[in-house]
């Protein structure tokens, strides 16, 4: 495979989250506003793309019995990197992703490339990999958050996209979505995205 | 009393893993096709989660929380290791899944072979990291709140996992449109099962 290919396809037909479905737990949490969620997406992308060059690096002196806990001290480590970097430089966001950040560390898309690409391909490679689903993942993240702050709080990024003169209690027509801010609300916008997907690329419908 | 049994009620219902926060969200997809390996998998994150938020706790409350290695030596008062959390918690986590395994290996063979592979990939189920994450972002203050409060999400998660189960067995004999089938529909039964589950958010303890 050529590296643009490695990069490509885990963006949309091979989609981390909604094809493989690896990571959905931080994907559906962190997705209320769309602040929070480009920040999950990056720290996610910069710790899969370090974590992949590294385990590949020293992928042949791994003894293969105690990998997973190798696995996850080098993860451990990273997260910890960007844990401390967002408390100096991004404090609000790091209080509202709260133990989303530690929980990278259990992202299985972290430890499922490092299992399926990484322990078997060379550094380069490896990190266009990881980088490539970090990305894949952080689409998935940031339409989710797109569509809930815009419905759900009429904003974008904590702009007022929705003019205010429209809200009922400005004499409008127009009421916040309420439904959008409750977790369960990323769960079926996660779902109507892979009915989407699905009626596009339709080799990925499931057997009955 | 009355407290632990308020932190009890709330982990399972209120503060649901998988409903409130998502956590474990992937082996619940995954291993949620039918109701038998579900249950399986549900006690052992109990029992996980209630072994291990334990240790977590005295680990947090005596060695990596900002100044408590004041047992040691009054001169560290102002050491804080708490930036050390992470990754204690997880080695703690992965050991003691291995040593779950072993003990049960050793003393109900029956059990560990219908638990099978789920008992080491619970080393890697966000749920149980999150349970000792939450136990030290909500402060718990005794060990025996961090345990009701580790039991209480495990059977949270438990009772989410069984329920899903349940209705994916009923749900392969109804007619979903094509691109939904499958992983779709799961989403979107979850998300109407986290709906229902809000109904508790009402409740004040």
């Amino acid at each position: 495979m050529n590296n643009k290919k490695i990069f490509i396809e885990p963006l949309f037909r091979n989609n981390p989250v909604t094809v493989l479905v690896l990571g959905i737990c931080s994907a559906l949490a962190v997705t209320v506003k769309l602040e929070p969620a480009l920040v999950m997406a990056l720290s996610v992308t910069i710790v899969m793309g370090f974590s992949n060059v590294i385990i590949s690096l020293i992928r042949n002196t791994i003894p293969n019995r105690i990998r997973i806990i190798v696995q996850l001290v080098v993860v451990a480590m990273l997260v910890i990197l960007v844990d401390q970097v967002l408390k100096a430089y991004a404090y609000e966001v790091s209080k509202q992703l709260s133990v989303f950040v530690g929980l990278i560390i259990t992202n299985c898309i972290i430890m499922g490339r490092i299992e399926a690409f990484a322990l078997a391909n060379k550094p380069i490679p490896s990190l266009i990999d990881g980088l490539g689903n970090g990305l894949g993942y952080g689409i998935i993240l940031v339409v989710v958050a797109f569509f809930r702050e815009l419905f759900g709080s009429g904003t974008l990024l904590g702009y007022q996209i929705i003019p205010n003169a429209l809200y009922i209690k400005n004499g409008g027509f127009y009421e916040n979505n309420g439904l959008f801010i409750l977790p369960p609300m990323a769960l079926i916008l996660v779902g109507l995205f892979i009915w989407v997907q699905r009626s596009v690329t339709k080799e990925l419908i499931e057997k009955k | 009393m009355q407290e632990l049994i308020n932190i009890f009620v709330k982990s399972i219902f209120i503060d649901n893993m998988v409903f409130a926060y998502f956590l474990g969200m992937c082996s619940y997809l995954a291993v949620s096709k039918n109701v038998k390996t579900a249950v399986g998998l549900g006690l052992a994150v109990i029992f996980v989660l209630g072994v291990t938020l334990p240790v977590n706790f005295l680990l947090h409350k005596y060695i990596l929380s900002s100044g408590s290695l004041v047992w040691l030596n009054p001169d560290y008062a102002d050491i804080d290791l708490s930036f050390l959390s992470f990754i204690i918690f997880i080695a703690v986590i992965a050991s003691m899944v291995q040593l779950v395994e072993m003990i049960v290996e050793k003393f109900s063979p029956g059990l560990y072979s219908s638990l099978g592979i789920f008992l080491p990939l619970i080393a890697v189920n966000c749920a149980i990291l999150g349970g000792s994450l939450f136990m030290q972002e909500r402060g718990y203050e005794t060990l025996a709140q961090a345990t009701v409060f580790g039991l209480g999400s495990g059977l949270g998660w438990f009772l989410a996992i069984v329920a899903l189960a349940a209705i994916r067995e009923k749900l392969s004999y109804s007619n979903v449109p094509a691109p939904l089938r499958g992983l779709g529909i799961t989403f979107i039964v979850v998300g109407l099962m986290g709906i229902a589950f809000m109904s508790f958010m009402g409740i004040k303890l």
